[in-house]
């Protein structure tokens, strides 16, 4: 037994959720799926899953918290009876994870960009030493593993739908959340998107923020920012690509006076497009660019913008 | 209170990598106190200083580490065991090893960094946390004591933070905006020499095993637009994105 461990927004599934089924598909020969819908109105998303799946348990157990997450995701697993549990990547999830493979005694695989069975193992397929290097790794069942998010096709339906059943949750101890202070993000989600637009320190001041909001807005694209912006107050640390920051891999990446330090490239490297955009023609960026365009910003992204506009039109 | 600090050795994020049969040969690399480690060595020389008690280091890894444990030493923590281990163990198997050092040690609280320069991995905190039933809180940009047995902490989540109150002891893991670490002093270094480290050799198994890596360079077209003429090098790379690589 397979079970996926379904993220939501507190309304739908969230695409890494179709992701993780498609993965948990993929090496279906261990067995059936199950999934599992954790956190608030989870009755209403399940619902929603089991047009996927045969079967979704509903842990309502309220806010995030990794201590229940990892409990609720250990409850559905002894439950169904799996021996493998896959989730979507991600920070939270990343964390969590990480407890549930300690709780199953199971093999982590972190990230992975591919997942295959092999006998009573699981290959994964994922990357490592700041993104430079693609490792594969080998772990015998129980395993537990996340997905690196835009890695695979989004599930389809099944066809016929599923049976939702409310899975009984004894709450471990936690931590308590005081305060969220979330960004309320406008657009695109960074991780999700198929376009970003990351504007670096060359663009001088937060206010030139306001040409790659535009020129992300006329191309469905998310927003990024460099460590340099992030540290200087001019951009929320939520939209920081890089080591500490978000790992993103669309399908173009778009450097806007971005000088692309080490730690930057681990975040972006592995975009299928590069565009670059840089008054210094020896900028690192440029190395790993497909486009460069090696000029001004503040006279290539008013123009920049002006084209995207017009291509939508 | 005593304060511990879990870290590794990794290769400088600038060193140049090499495969050698079909694993990464670290030779000749220049190896260092994992950034996000160092953070956690900072953070916990600041809770001692604020709050009194003692300050720890735990490695788990090979030899070399002692360079790592030495550095964290330097900086100011009062001493050091170093759990040495040969080759890849996974950190779950990791947590497990280290979770039974910590116990004996009894500590206020464990710091250790959010993601791992080598393995790109951020496990090991909350595995650790697991192994000890202890809450976790990871991505953590401030933490505050309320005495001994409470802590408060603001921390980063997928998208946004928020400010966690959390049950002493805790496992915390470290990200940027945490700290700014000290550079180890030369009387820091001299002093060093002289602390307690104890070392402990252990073996383990690993769950997981690592069978290939690889350097995959993306081969990038490296295709270069002049800027001067800013209008018709906007148009051109709209259309090579939007005609050639098809992607907008």
């Amino acid at each position: 037994m397979i079970l996926v461990v379904l993220e939501h927004d507190g309304q739908r599934l969230r695409k890494g959720a179709l992701e993780a089924i498609s993965r948990a598909r993929q090496i279906g020969a261990l067995g059936a799926i199950a999934g599992v819908v954790i956190g608030e109105n989870t009755q209403a998303v399940a619902q929603e899953a089991a047009q996927y799946l045969p079967t979704v348990y509903a842990a309502e157990v309220g806010s995030y918290t990794p201590e229940k997450w990892a409990e609720a995701a250990y409850a559905a697993a002894q439950k169904s009876g799996a021996k493998v549990v896959v989730a979507s990547g991600g920070r939270q999830s990343r964390t969590w994870t990480a407890r549930l493979a300690y709780k199953m005694k199971a093999g982590l695989l972190e990230d992975t960009l591919e997942t295959s069975a092999d006998g009573q193992h699981i290959i994964g397929v994922r990357y490592s030493f700041l993104n430079r290097v693609t490792e594969k790794q080998k772990a015998a069942l129980p395993v537990v593993f996340t997905a690196k998010p835009n890695t695979t096709p989004l599930a389809e339906p099944a066809g016929s739908s599923g049976v939702v059943e409310a899975l009984e949750v004894s709450l471990p101890p936690t931590v308590e959340v005081l305060e969220r202070l979330s960004e309320q993000k406008k657009g695109v989600s960074l991780t999700e998107a198929t376009v970003v637009v990351t504007g670096g320190r060359g663009l001088g001041s937060p206010e030139a923020f306001a040409g790659v909001e535009e020129l992300a807005s006329a191309l469905g694209a998310a927003v990024g920012a460099t460590r340099a912006v992030v540290d200087a107050g001019w951009r929320p640390y939520g939209e920081q690509v890089g080591q500490t920051g978000k790992t993103v891999q669309p399908n173009v990446y778009i450097a806007l006076a971005v000088s692309g330090a080490v730690q930057h490239q681990a975040g972006m490297n592995k975009s299928k497009y590069i565009v670059a955009v840089n008054k210094d023609a020896e900028a690192p960026i440029f190395k790993i660019a497909d486009y460069g365009v090696v000029g001004d910003v503040h006279q290539v992204l008013p123009a920049l913008i002006d084209a995207a506009k017009k291509l939508k039109d | 209170m005593k304060f511990v600090a879990v870290i590794r050795q990794v290769p400088d994020g600038e060193s140049r990598l090499k495969i050698e049969g079909g694993k990464v040969d670290l030779g000749g690399v220049t190896m260092i106190l994992d950034q996000m480690d160092e953070w956690a060595v900072e953070e916990v020389i600041r809770l001692q200083e604020k709050h009194g008690g003692e300050s720890v280091v735990l490695a788990l890894g090979l030899e070399r580490f002692e360079e790592a444990v030495r550095t964290a030493l330097a900086m100011g923590i009062d001493r050091a065991i170093h759990l040495v281990a040969e080759g890849y163990l996974d950190p779950i198997s990791q947590a497990e090893a280290l979770a039974e050092v910590i116990r004996a040690e009894a500590p206020t609280l464990v710091f250790t960094g959010g993601q791992q320069a080598d393995w790109d991995s951020q496990a090991l905190g909350p595995a650790l946390a697991e192994a000890l039933s202890w809450p976790v809180v990871s991505w953590t940009t401030q933490i505050e004591l309320d005495g001994e047995t409470q802590a408060r902490a603001k921390h980063d989540l997928d998208e946004g933070a928020e400010v966690v109150g959390v049950a002493l002891p805790a496992v915390f893991t470290s990200q940027q905006g945490l700290n700014e670490p000290r550079y180890p002093t030369l009387p820091g270094i001299m002093k060093a020499k002289r602390k307690e480290l104890k070392k402990v050799p252990v073996s383990a198994s690993s769950k997981v095993e690592i069978l290939e890596q690889t350097i995959q360079e993306k081969s990038r077209l490296n295709m270069m637009i002049d800027g001067k003429d800013p209008v018709a090098a906007a148009h051109e790379l709209v259309r090579l994105l939007h005609e050639e690589a098809k992607v907008i």
